[in-house]
């Protein structure tokens, strides 16, 4: 009887979690079939799911006017620049404020969050002075450094969780056996947090590639990633729908499959140490 | 020998240095809408006649100016030639932003360009701005759909008039609602049309001292009598259409009447993507017998950001995308329905374009729209549809989001009309007006 109650649960919370996800998915779905409909389709009343005339032609328009292959390099360039540069700046910060800490550490902690919450248009003129001064206004270097600042506290934040985890004996072991601090943070605290090194790389290559806001504003026509190719076809005086789906489609598609084969080490990633 | 190789070499260095001086990499930032994504395909002609190449940022509306004020605040040189309108142009050329547009070539032909245009992209006398494509308002309505109805369109209609004939057409059966108007919030959409409308209400933003004017009789008018109309006879959620969802609504025959910008005439007429594409009329936009009519005046203009290294080059751009030569070339590979409106004279005495059906009534609105004469009493500002000065869009952004929730039921006119005239007053005083 016990069992029959179990499996029914398990079937309820099954479908509960289908109809969630569903539902979730349901915008970047209807965004992937408008892709495919005419321009009349996709703004038809009542809107069609599935029955239209399906067509490329919206993908070839895109094709044509914009040059897709920049944009996704400059968009592969920035996400794992940005956050390669922020891995290497982050590993030894978490580092030390996981097994090294001072009673200020986690002011420092919640300081460094609580830049997070600073509205990023209040910076702006500051960083855009900084950056023409710099030389680097519209350039893949200047936004690789602005989004791995951006990042590096979610970084350092997700990292120190994971290091945490960590028992500090097998780090006092490699001590007491001559390992250089270089050593112990090298060969033997970064094998044991590759799971959770991988899912902060991972983490924040999606974030770096949907930041729009920096991205936006700090390139023109040299370094401007995927973001900008959407923003490009996006209009208030004019129905490009189908268009703009389409090109919503061709700059989410690397992420969504890169997402869909890592989800493992994401779910793992990110619920580590969250049930002891 | 020597001497001739000398000369050889000289001549050689000479080429190459003044072909390098020459051909120029122009970056340009624009909108993204049918006439600047035509220039864009059009592009090899200007690189062919001139040797300068193109590389366009394509953004949305709102983006697009967010950004090239940030570049041009900053002196950032991240573009060669902007897109601006009317509102900035002005602004930008009185603080000195802004290459004047004061030495192009006789060829060019200035005094072609429609006057409204050339004055609203001036300042002190001198353009700014080069008119890419002009356009007021007017009123694109179903001629069947008014047959129908036992009425005749005028050719000046008040809005008595309008509203009469919006709850005649009004089919809810049927999904048709007799009028789609902007009401989403944002100076730019629904700020823009109840701005034009309350000027021929004889409502005006300001008095001649900067004093907030939404406590006035004129402005519980147009509102009243805009909600009301909605209400009897618009879409239901017109609180948040702007001018996608009504072109929408109007293309799948929606909509009896819509007031909107000129350049929509020629979505409404494409059968393409219309599907009354051959039962629209148009007429000027509605007044109410006060001498004041309720269309706008606004222009895509390219101009030049001051301190650019590429001036000369940007300069045989503007006169290339902005020229007759220009036009010819679109009418030749698009036709003439898809030529950018609105900003030459010659344009409109072309028998080719004559023959365009709604090209006499978008000359007709242009003409009609005075931006130095917007309001029935005086007032301090230019514009019709905005005032041009610096603090202008943020007020109006938020007085437009005060009516679009008034339009939702969220609160009553004179509710919104008392916030406005807070918001207005108090954003004048803190920036020194009043």
């Amino acid at each position: 009887m016990a069992r029959s109650v179990n499996t029914q649960r398990k079937a309820l919370n099954t479908a509960v979690a289908w109809a969630i996800g569903l539902l979730i998915f349901f915008p970047i779905l209807w965004t992937i079939l408008t892709s495919f409909k005419t321009e009349g389709q996709a703004i038809s009343d009542p809107p069609v799911l599935f029955m239209f005339d399906w067509t490329l032609e919206n993908y070839s328009v895109v094709l044509e006017r914009s040059n897709y292959a920049r944009f996704l390099w400059n968009s592969i360039f920035i996400a794992v620049g940005s956050t390669i540069l922020g891995i290497i700046i982050a590993v030894p910060a978490a580092w030390s404020m996981a097994f090294v800490p001072s009673h200020r550490t986690k002011d420092i902690l919640l300081w460094m969050l609580s830049t997070k919450m600073l509205p990023a248009v209040g910076v702006l003129y500051p960083i855009y002075l900084l950056f023409i001064k710099m030389g680097i206004l519209d350039s893949r270097v200047g936004l690789v450094i602005v989004l791995m600042l951006i990042n590096l506290p979610i970084i350092i934040w997700m990292l120190y969780t994971y290091f945490k985890e960590i028992p500090g004996e097998i780090l006092e072991a490699a001590r007491m056996d001559g390992a250089s601090l270089k050593e112990e943070v090298l060969y033997v605290l970064t094998p044991m947090a590759i799971p959770g090194i991988a899912s902060t790389v991972l983490l924040n290559i999606i974030l770096a590639w949907n930041e729009a806001f920096w991205t936006l504003n700090l390139t023109a026509a040299k370094a401007a990633p995927l973001t900008a190719f959407i923003a490009s076809y996006s209009s208030p005086e004019g129905l490009f729908f189908a268009k703009l789906s389409a090109a919503s489609t061709m700059a989410i598609a690397p992420i969504l499959i890169l997402g869909w084969f890592s989800q493992k080490q994401l779910v793992r990633g990110l619920t580590f140490g969250a049930v002891k | 020998m020597y001497l001739s190789k000398t000369l050889t070499a000289a001549t050689a260095l000479s080429l190459i240095a003044a072909s390098g001086a020459y051909a120029e990499t122009l970056t340009i930032a624009t909108v993204n809408n049918g006439d600047m994504i035509r220039m864009q395909g059009l592009t090899e002609d200007f690189t062919a006649k001139t040797g300068h190449t193109v590389e366009w940022v394509t953004l949305e509306e709102n983006v697009l100016r967010s950004r090239v004020t940030t570049d041009i605040t900053t002196k950032g040189g991240a573009f060669d030639i902007m897109t601006i309108g009317m509102y900035e142009t002005p602004i930008w050329g009185k603080n000195g932003w802004l290459v004047p547009l004061d030495d192009l070539s006789a060829e060019y032909n200035i005094d072609d360009i429609l006057p409204a245009m050339r004055g609203g992209l001036s300042y002190d006398g001198t353009m700014f701005a080069a008119p890419f494509y002009g356009e007021s308002s007017m009123v694109m309505y179903r001629t069947d759909l008014m047959e129908a109805a036992g009425l005749e369109m005028p050719d000046a209609p008040s809005w008595a008039f309008i509203a009469k004939a919006a709850r005649a057409m009004t089919d809810r059966d049927n999904e048709i609602n007799g009028i789609c108007l902007r009401g989403k919030a944002g100076w730019g959409e629904g700020g823009a049309f109840i701005t034009a409308m309350s000027n021929s209400f004889g409502a005006r933003w300001f008095d001649e001292e900067w004093n907030a004017q939404f406590d006035t009789r004129e402005w519980s008018d147009t509102l009243n009598f805009y909600v009301n109309m909605m209400t009897d006879s618009g879409p239901a959620g017109y609180a948040t259409n702007g001018f996608n969802e009504n072109l929408s609504l109007f293309q799948q025959g929606k909509c009896g009447m819509w007031i909107d910008a000129t350049v929509a005439a020629s979505f409404v007429t494409n059968p393409t993507d219309s599907t009354v594409a051959n039962k629209v009329g148009f007429t000027l936009a509605p007044d109410n017998g006060l001498g004041v009519r309720s269309n706008w005046l606004w222009a895509w203009a390219l101009a030049i950001p001051a301190g650019t290294q590429k001036e000369a080059a940007a300069k045989e751009f503007i006169e290339w995308a902005t020229s007759t030569g220009y036009i010819d070339l679109v009418a030749a590979n698009e036709g003439w329905a898809n030529v950018p409106p609105g900003a030459r004279i010659s344009l409109y005495e072309n028998p080719n374009y004559q023959a365009v059906p709604f090209a006499q009534k978008t000359l007709d609105s242009i003409l009609t729209a005075d931006p130095n004469n917007s309001t029935v009493d005086p007032s301090p500002y230019v514009g019709v549809q905005f005032a041009a000065i610096p603090e202008f869009a943020g007020i109006a952004t938020e007085v437009s989001q005060e009516f679009s929730a008034a339009y939702a039921g969220q609160q009553t006119v004179e509710e919104a009309l008392a916030k406005a005239q807070a918001i207005t007053n108090d954003a004048m005083e803190a920036a020194g007006y009043r």
